[in-house]
């Protein structure tokens, strides 16, 4: 009879190889190797199944994903941070190949050279996006960047009071409250238009689009304000909007992180996904994480290295700028393909018709009689709807209609949904949004 | 992009507007072939033996991969409602279980997303616990082992806390003496690595941490080496409070050049209160398998440490793996790991120098300080081996053996490529005592010969610019 193999599908050696590897050690049996753990501890096996075949394995797996709504089957309208993009097919076989996929963090540059010189890219093109000096390889995600941007502002200013905007994404402000308590930071929450910023602030902390999608129109008067103080302006960016709004560097920004995620990186439940982190040529030796720098081999061929390692764990534990080992690599190169792909007129096509149909939605939703837009101002590709009943039975009508409508913010707006719109949504799927509203209570004119 | 197919819409304000976008135009041809080319430059697993100690470089099964880029796991984004994602936490919730058994501690957390990461949560754990016992302020130092990777003190000292390092014995284990002399009622905790970076299991592991509950403190479990003791030996039960896993090492999901990777962790029921958000709970419900699944925070919980929760595209490979080996397979990969651990150590015994000359786990450490009198470094024989076709090992670390070189082989390499390893290792061994120069000018066949390093740091150009045109 056929039967189940069982144990590791991937492990080389033969009975024979392992017998005569062990007659080489000198020893009779593999458990003899592990005898310097206390015999009384040793385990068996673990509570755990079988091994399965990948005929099954594959089985399984679809069976699970199968249990989860996926966007193309229903609209996508929610957003909050991440969106649902379009990925262009050239960017899955290239992030597949074994020599980018399966090497690891090049620490040696002479057998690393795609790795070093795509992320020299990925420097680059975030630099030129923010209009920034420089930036580093990447950081776990955007929430993670801006935290650290906080720490690194901290240190550059050595001070330890931060000031955030109430404009910054909830999410992002746990994560900077999670990262900064421990080191003695004190992080004050103040409302964008009434930021105090006093002599021993080290940064204010701003989002735009902040987290209701609207675009702040007076950062070069913050980044004066702010200045005047000797603090740093940190500005977390949604990078799509970069390719048609003012970047951060034009109006004096210090540090500026945002997500990579809308750059050809897949949803994926929430990572893995890249976060950025640019900033001015006078911080970048306080800078967490990787960074990789252009020289020049021993028979002066241009090449690239890791670089400015000082900073790092792996030379100055304690003193290090951050604990980054193992960070986003691959998803860096995602993103680096896709702004390659796109270019210069795609990628700013791109922001255009998320800009246009967002705004063609905002106006059809806003000639319902019982819906509105509770803000005023300029958005990009997210704005705030207010309904006529709770958020949550509004979505919940949306989804009947196949709709992911947005994100319940009626605990910071009441009967507020955030919704965000891409160049992924046609004209279809926005009148449908539209007509399942009209029908509490309003009408499609 | 195709034609707009709604209205155009008023313009934004011109002030908002940037004026030009200057990124490249490279047509897709070019852009594929680039890249390609680039990645031709690479060492990976699937190209080359890749012995980086540490690092785990094992077999990526593809499986894994093209379970992840299912539409039902990558398409879905993470603030849908609990109702639309039951598959992605059920997966979420039965890893947590799986890595609770394999640690043999009752509660996890997925939510850290590199090991380094996973470090920081533990530290934050360990304060919040103090506080909450109200000894926040008394406790200030972390116990870090002489021999620990530098993640161990960045993390802790990213959490405020001072570090004091605890010296290794001439064994390889940790001092017991230093250790007691440095116990007192002012620790945190201590952080500790097993089997530790010499590849090395301390056997006083137990009384090390008995020492450390002692003192009232908590005891971190680096897992980064837990490659040599799946199936074997579960650190709970050795007293450990706190252990992360490493999914892009023991759990073979793809390193990526510099991750993505995973570096979840399991805790003491004592510390599980105050785990990151989320976790994944489930509770009985008529359909899904008998149960409803939902995210939820902790009670005391440290917050949140990430935009969401975790690196699930890597969580996935991770749970495949898993189902994959199944128990007796997990096992399989820590014997096979061990087992060609020490048959490389063997094979090379007499020739280049074992600094600690006992059974080794997953790893084995050399060190070529004796050669320094032929003019060979460790960084040397490293740059040799790639003329070998093999990417060198983890060098100059851990930092107490000169001249280091750290060797992981993992379970899915073959005797036969072992082999090739230990008669490359032989041959350059020869050629330092012959022909120094064929290492001194190495590596030979490489798109570049040794990269300045010093000009790099001294005058950093780290990005393209307009100018450079």
């Amino acid at each position: 009879m056929l039967e189940d193999v069982l144990g590791s599908p991937y492990i080389p050696n033969t009975e024979d190889d392992r017998a005569e590897m062990l007659e080489a050690i000198g020893v009779n049996r593999v458990a003899d190797l592990f005898a310097d753990i206390p015999l009384h501890k040793r385990t068996e096996s673990i509570n755990l199944p079988q091994s399965m075949s990948e005929l099954t394995l594959r089985r399984e797996f679809h069976e699970l994903a199968g249990k989860n709504v996926v966007p193309g089957e229903y609209a996508m309208f929610l957003g909050a941070g991440v969106y649902n993009h379009f990925i262009p097919s050239a960017i899955a076989p290239l992030i597949s190949r074994g020599e980018f996929l399966t090497s690891y963090t090049p620490y040696q540059p002479e057998v690393s050279q795609g790795t070093l010189q795509a992320t020299y890219e990925f420097q680059s093109l975030i630099s030129l996006l923010t209009g920034m000096d420089n930036c580093n390889s990447g950081m776990y995600d955007g929430a993670t960047a801006l935290a650290e941007g906080v720490l690194m502002a901290c240190r550059v200013t050595r001070r330890s009071q931060v000031i955030i905007a109430d404009s910054v994404p909830p999410r992002h402000r746990s994560v900077i409250l999670t990262y900064t308590k421990a080191q003695g930071i004190d992080v004050k929450i103040q409302r964008r238009d009434q930021l105090s910023v006093d002599a021993d602030i080290a940064c204010v902390v701003v989002a735009s689009p902040n987290y209701f999608g609207y675009i702040d129109g007076d950062m070069g008067g913050l980044a004066n304000q702010v200045h005047d103080k000797g603090a740093l302006l940190v500005v977390s960016t949604n990078v799509m909007s970069l390719g048609i709004l003012k970047p951060p560097g034009e109006y004096d920004a210090d540090i500026v992180t945002g997500e990579c995620q809308p750059l050809g990186i897949p949803l994926s439940f929430g990572g893995p996904y890249v976060g950025f982190f640019a900033s001015k040529d006078e911080y970048v030796r306080q800078m967490p994480g990787r960074i990789v720098g252009k020289t020049v081999d021993t028979d002066g061929r241009t090449g690239y290295v890791l670089t400015l390692q000082t900073r790092e764990q792996h030379i100055r534990r304690e003193r290090a700028t951050s604990n980054i080992c193992t960070s986003e690599a691959l998803i860096a190169l995602r993103a680096t393909i896709y702004l390659a792909l796109m270019g210069k007129r795609g990628f700013a096509e791109v922001g255009l018709h998320c800009f246009h149909k967002a705004h063609y939605l905002a106006s059809l939703i806003q000639s319902l009689p019982n819906f509105s837009l509770p803000f005023d101002g300029d958005f990009f590709n997210e704005f705030v709807v207010r309904g006529p009943a709770p958020s949550a039975d509004i979505l919940k009508d949306l989804e009947v209609n196949k709709i992911i409508g947005g994100l319940d913010i009626s605990d910071t707006v009441n009967n507020g949904i955030l919704v965000s719109v891409t160049e992924m949504n046609t004209k279809q799927e926005i009148h449908k949004f539209v007509e399942v509203l009209s029908q509490w209570g309003g009408q499609l004119r | 992009m195709p034609k707009l197919d709604v209205p155009e819409q008023a313009s934004l304000p011109q002030h908002l507007l940037r004026d030009e976008l200057p990124l490249p135009e490279v047509a897709e041809p070019d852009v594929v072939r680039y890249f390609t080319r680039l990645s031709q430059m690479n060492f990976g697993i699937d190209t080359s033996f890749y012995p980086l100690g540490s690092c785990t470089m094992k077999y990526n099964p593809k499986v894994n991969d093209e379970i992840a880029a299912i539409p039902g796991f990558a398409g879905i984004h993470p603030l849908q409602p609990g109702s639309m994602v039951q598959g992605a936490l059920q997966l979420m919730y039965e890893l947590q279980d799986s890595l609770c058994q394999i640690t043999g501690m009752p509660a996890a957390s997925l939510a850290s997303v590199a090991g380094a990461h996973g470090e920081l949560v533990g530290m934050l754990l360990m304060r919040a616990f103090h506080d909450y016992k109200g000894q926040l302020e008394g406790r200030r130092t972390v116990l870090i082992p002489d021999s620990a990777h530098g993640t161990n003190p960045a993390s802790a000292a990213m959490a405020g806390y001072r570090v004091v390092s605890v010296p290794s014995d001439e064994n390889g284990n940790m001092d017991m003496d230093a250790l007691q002399s440095l116990l007192d009622e002012s620790v945190v905790g201590l952080m500790i690595t097993l089997p530790n970076t010499l590849g090395l299991f301390d056997p006083n592991i137990e009384r090390i941490c008995a020492l450390v509950h002692e003192v009232g403190g908590l005891v971190y479990g680096d897992g980064a080496n837990m490659n040599a003791l799946l199936g074997q030996v579960q650190l709970g039960s050795l007293g450990f409070d706190i252990v992360h896993l490493n999914l892009h090492k023991t759990m073979s999901t793809p390193h990526g050049g510099g991750g993505p990777g995973a570096g979840p962790i399991t805790v003491t029921s004592e510390l599980a209160s105050f785990l990151p958000t989320p976790v994944v709970t489930a509770t009985p419900s008529s359909h899904n398998d008998g149960n409803a699944y939902q995210l939820d925070a902790p009670e005391h919980s440290i917050g949140s440490i990430g935009a969401f929760h975790g690196n699930f595209g890597v969580l996935v490979r991770a749970m495949a793996y898993i189902k994959a080996n199944g128990a007796d397979g997990l096992r399989e990969v820590s014997e096979n790991a061990v087992l060609n651990a020490n048959y490389i150590m063997k094979k090379l015994e007499g020739t280049f120098e074992i600094p600690y000359k006992r059974t080794c786990m997953h790893e084995v450490v050399l060190s070529s300080r004796n050669l320094k009198q032929h003019g060979i470094r460790a960084m040397d024989i490293a740059k040799r081996l790639i003329d070998y076709g093999i990417h060198p090992p983890t060098m100059y670390f851990p930092l107490i053996v000169e001249e280091a070189l750290m060797i992981e082989p993992t379970e899915t390499e073959s005797k036969e490529t072992l082999d090739h390893f230990i008669q490359s290792m032989l041959s350059i061994f020869k050629e330092i005592h012959e022909t120094p120069q064929l290492l001194l000018d190495a590596p030979h066949n490489t798109p570049n010969t040794r990269l300045d390093e010093a000009l790099a740091a001294r005058s950093p150009n780290l990005r393209w610019s307009p100018m450079d045109k």
